[in-house]
């Protein structure tokens, strides 16, 4: 069948899958006071059209900040705005200012799933589309396929369309990103990511890979010529990406401060709620958020962040390669994810994408990852009610992946990228020859472990002494999982790309 | 095949008749409690829009599901809770039609090792056997009728393919038992009962032909007649048996064949008889606008407001339940005669029942449109034979497909509609197109017309009609476009396969059975 015919079967069985999603509760839904995301959305819709610009990220009194305050950058107020436009032209009471605050109907519901819908649809899908289309050096089933399963990657799908957000868009600017900078369009690459830092602070988890494999690009063009001219050109289109969409904000100091305020609370702690990283987990035997002052936290989550993403950003500044640019980008994102400070459990969306973007690589332990990362926003999931479609989507992407990659056949050392770590450890220890059977068996206790523990969930009550059980376990199990896979990237990205060009490619 | 029955399994929350269901489990859950099971004279049955009118194994199955629901939720079990939903209600039934699609998924199984795979390339998705597979477990019909307007269609066609494949596999005796069982569980499945009949007169109780593929009438067998005659009387007897020691058989026989019902549903069919409504519709108009016509005379319902109704043409001669009865056997006539005639085995046999399926469909008395699963569903396995048969089956099923819009209308639904109808259609096309590159092109430039003309009128109907001044004026508009525009294709497609039938030459070899 021709390549086009099945790629669009592909994309309208991802749209299906997330239509029908949609069809589901959302965040919050009949829960007042604060209702939840879905709410948030709508209300930013109500701010940002009835108010001016100046008053968006202060507090008044017609925009109470207590109350779902803006705390993403410009590029969302502005996307608010535009879908506030349509609500306006639909039914004017959706965005009403004051009276509208947790209005609920289906046809509201309708109008802001099909906003998701569109959003999607215009910036991730294409995205995604052209990632595995510009694969190389495997064949065109293998991209289809690649695409199929990234696009029934039940997580971004569960939290986009289930609970309610607009992760599809920064993620698909930073995958535009990607793309761009793969295929050495270095200025396209470098605006689209700054439009995804714009639409979400939280993309900073993937600038340090962007900032690294640019300034490597630099450095091998030499910095005395053809890359200090690249360098500039980059400085200057981040700069005048940055002053564009942050226009409005740039005429005072106080407004660009108040912004920085509401984008990075540093008041706020720790971690909030429970999340699948190390000082969430590591609170379960000390409680550091109570022993340690607060400025100590700071400095310890920064400390450890970069500790753990040094090695691979030198390794990617000093060998840029859009392979090791990928897998620099699962490392950081995760190190990130478990050790910075104020994580939320849907952060965890941004080490997924690039585990997707290595997927044809290294199908069987992205698809691991990917299983793992949907199941540590479990706790979040049942809040939503959204317990079936996570189930289902979860089953039909496990399913679809074992099929496109043969999953279970490729654990072999090469396979797994692991060659030159199981060499290097030989000489050590002669007889370490099992590597992949201890990962084969570390698979199976993980899935084992994540489908007791829904059940445990789903069917059983917590004990009075200890509410937070259930969760507190799952982030708990997902914390370990995610540990073992940091040190697996860091260890293919020290190890493997040493020999990297002289190993064959298997696909 | 797990991929199917786990996207069904996704689809929630829609109000459509899925209260028929509940409302049968009322009647026969009062059994499930110790009550007797009074059937068809119980006062209640008056009361409600949805009443039990299909065959006693249906009401049995019914019965069974009923003693499963009461560990769901009590509440949906009791006869005076009509039209009650809950979530759990809903998980029942959506769980039971995926538990008893388990069927179909082994009938699928069961003929996709009937084809052969000649023409087969050497991808899996090339061969004739995962095209047919997927054409059928993933039949955007059958999906939408079964799981989304939830009816239990799936385990029904899963009994139909199988005694279809028994009958390719040369096991008669099964593949009469599972028709005639099949009839006590819907009796639409009377419009290619003909089909059986004549086949298993012919080519199962005639054991052997003449060199030239004539009748030889001193080969026939008492024994095999006598035995297909036993099967059907003792399954008759099982299911209708109770009844009529109660002396309730009209009763039942009045529900199963309503023919106070209207000549067409609330939604007309795209059948022959919708052309008939069009055209005297427009005749009317026409009548009207000229002054030929007296405006008191003619009746102010509208055909189509949703519900069942009576219903008189205007100007051209209303058409009784006999004419419509008269005009089927008029068309069932000729292919069965070809089966009689000119036997060429299954091949031929499925044919008839396809031609069979598709004449009742065109010109039954209150047809309908899911009936056109009837004729969609056999088709599949003949379009991955031959290239003819699948030109018919494409243009078949994408109107036939189409025509099942109108029973998904709210908006949330829209888009799944819309896109599962695409995934299917360029599916079904390119991977046909694919399997036969190598003969003539499989559509001409008019057959390719009409099909793109359907994405227009979809978007006229539901995207542009909603907002304009006709939608007060005349409600009905979208309505009778579909169902006429589909007619055309539909009746196109039955002309198309009765001249292959017909032209076709009979096979030469005999068959020793």
């Amino acid at each position: 069948m021709e390549k086009w015919h099945l790629m669009t079967i592909v994309v309208l069985i991802g749209l299906t899958v997330r239509w029908t999603v949609s069809l589901n509760s959302y965040s919050g839904a009949g829960k007042p006071p604060m209702f939840g995301d879905y709410e948030a959305q709508r209300h930013w819709q109500e701010i940002t059209f009835n108010l001016p610009v100046k008053q968006w990220y202060f507090n008044s009194s017609d925009n109470n900040l207590q109350y779902w305050g803006l705390d993403y950058p410009p590029l969302t107020a502005y996307h608010s705005l535009l879908c506030a436009y349509v609500a306006k032209f639909i039914n004017p009471d959706w965005i009403e200012l004051h009276s509208s605050r947790g209005y609920e109907s289906q046809a509201h519901k309708l109008f802001m799933r099909t906003t998701v819908f569109i959003a999607d649809l215009l910036i991730y899908i294409p995205a995604v589309v052209l990632y595995c289309c510009c694969l190389k050096e495997i064949s065109t089933k293998k991209k289809i396929a690649n695409a199929l399963c990234i696009l029934l990657y039940p997580g971004l799908i569960l939290i986009d369309y289930g609970h309610f957000q607009y992760n599809s868009v920064s993620l698909g600017f930073a995958l535009w990103g990607v793309l761009g900078l793969s295929c050495d369009w270095d200025l396209l690459g470098s605006l689209a990511f700054c439009l995804a830092i714009n639409y979400k602070q939280m993309e900073l988890y993937h600038s340090l890979p962007f900032f690294c494999f640019l300034l490597g690009k630099c450095f091998k063009k030499g910095l005395k010529g053809k890359g200090f001219v690249l360098l500039i050109k980059l400085a200057c289109t981040v700069v005048a990406s940055f002053i564009l969409c942050w226009l409005p904000f740039f005429t005072e100091r106080e407004q660009t401060l108040q912004v920085l305020r509401r984008l990075f609370p540093v008041d706020r702690g720790l971690f909030e709620d429970k999340v699948a990283n190390i000082w969430c987990s590591f609170s379960v035997f000390l409680k550091i958020k109570d022993i340690l002052p607060h400025h100590i936290q700071i400095i310890i989550s920064f400390c450890f962040t970069f500790l753990s993403l040094l090695p691979a950003c030198i390794k990617l500044t000093l060998q840029p390669s859009p392979k090791g640019f990928r897998f620099t980008l699962v490392s950081c994102a995760l190190s990130f994810f478990l050790f910075s400070f104020q994580v939320h459990e849907k952060s965890i969306l941004l080490v997924s994408l690039p585990v997707c973007l290595v997927l044809s690589e290294i199908p069987f332990m992205s698809t691991w990852f990917l299983l793992v990362s949907t199941f540590s926003m479990l706790p979040l999931l049942l809040k939503d009610e959204l317990l079936m479609p996570s189930v289902v989507t979860t089953m039909a992407f496990f399913i679809a992946c074992a099929i496109s990659f043969s999953i279970f056949e490729k654990t072999s050392e090469e396979e797994l990228h692991l060659k030159s770590f199981s060499i290097s450890l030989r000489k050590y220890l002669p007889c370490f020859t099992f590597l992949p059977r201890i990962i084969q068996y570390l698979f199976l206790i993980s899935v084992i472990t994540m489908v007791l523990l829904t059940l445990i969930t789903v069917t059983l009550e917590p004990p009075q002494k200890l509410p937070d059980l259930f969760s507190v376990l799952i982030c708990f199990v997902s914390c370990l999982n995610f540990l073992f896979f940091l040190v697996y990237f860091n260890i293919i990205i020290m190890w493997d790309f040493k020999n990297g060009r002289n190993q064959k490619k298997i696909n | 095949m797990r991929i199917r029955l786990v996207r069904s399994a996704r689809r929630c929350g829609n109000g459509c008749p899925r209260s028929g269901g509940v409302w049968w489990k009322l009647v026969l859950g009062s059994g499930a409690r110790g009550d007797s099971p009074q059937m068809p004279s119980h006062p209640h049955l008056a009361t409600s829009e949805w009443t039990l009118d299909y065959p006693p194994f249906f009401a049995w199955f019914e019965y069974a599901l009923s003693h499963v629901a009461k560990y769901f939720d009590q509440e949906m079990l009791n006869i005076h809770n009509l039209n009650y939903s809950s979530s759990r209600t809903l998980l029942f039934q959506r769980f039971s039609v995926i538990f008893t699609d388990a069927l179909f998924v082994y009938a699928v199984h069961e003929c996709c090792k009937c084809i052969d795979g000649k023409k087969a390339g050497k991808e899996l998705t090339e061969k004739p056997k995962f095209i047919l597979s997927v054409l059928l477990l993933w039949n955007f019909g059958l999906l939408i009728v079964d799981h989304i307007h939830f009816q239990y269609n799936g385990f029904l066609f899963g009994l139909m393919l199988l005694s279809i494949a028994r009958l390719f596999q040369k096991r008669h005796m099964e593949g009469a038992l599972l028709f005639a069982v099949l009839l006590h569980f819907k009796h639409i499945y009377l419009y290619v009962a003909p089909a059986y009949g004549i086949y298993l007169l012919r080519s199962y109780c005639f054991t052997a032909n003449k060199p030239d593929g004539s009748i030889r009438w001193n080969s026939f067998s008492f024994i095999r007649l006598i035995s297909l005659g036993l099967i059907v009387f003792l399954v008759s007897a099982l299911s209708l048996g109770p009844f009529l020691a109660l002396n309730q058989l009209p009763q039942v026989l009045s529900r199963l064949f309503p023919f106070k019902r209207g000549l067409c549903h609330a939604y007309w069919a795209p059948n022959f008889w919708a052309l008939y409504n069009a055209l005297d519709k427009v005749l009317s108009v026409i009548g009207l606008e000229l002054k030929l016509l007296d405006p008191n005379k003619i009746p102010k319902a509208s055909m189509t407001s949703g519900l069942v109704q009576q219903f008189q043409h205007t100007v051209l001669p209303s058409v009784t339940p006999l004419a419509t009865l008269i005009c089927t056997l008029m068309a069932i006539l000729p292919s069965v005669f070809c089966l009689w005639f000119k036997p060429q085995g299954p091949r031929g046999f499925l044919r008839c029942l396809i031609l069979c399926a598709l004449s009742s469909f065109l010109f039954g008395w209150h047809v309908h449109e899911k009936a056109i699963l009837l004729a969609v569903l056999p088709m599949s396995l003949l379009s991955v034979g031959k290239a003819g048969d699948a030109s018919i089956f494409l243009i078949l099923t994408t109107t036939g497909h189409y025509s099942l819009f109108p029973l998904l209308f709210t908006a949330p639904e829209l888009p799944i509609k819309i896109l599962l109808m695409l995934l299917f259609t360029i599916y079904s096309i390119s991977s046909l197109k694919t399997l036969f590159r190598k003969e003539k092109t499989l559509f001409n430039w008019m057959e390719t017309f009409y099909l793109l003309g359907l994405a227009p009128l979809e978007i006229f109907c539901e995207f542009v009609f909603p907002f304009t001044s006709w939608k007060l004026k005349y409600p009905f508009i979208p309505l009778l476009l579909t169902s006429v525009y589909c007619a055309v294709g539909i009746t196109y497609a039955w002309f198309r396969l009765y001249v292959s039938v017909l032209t076709d030459p009979p096979v030469g070899k005999t068959k020793k059975q």
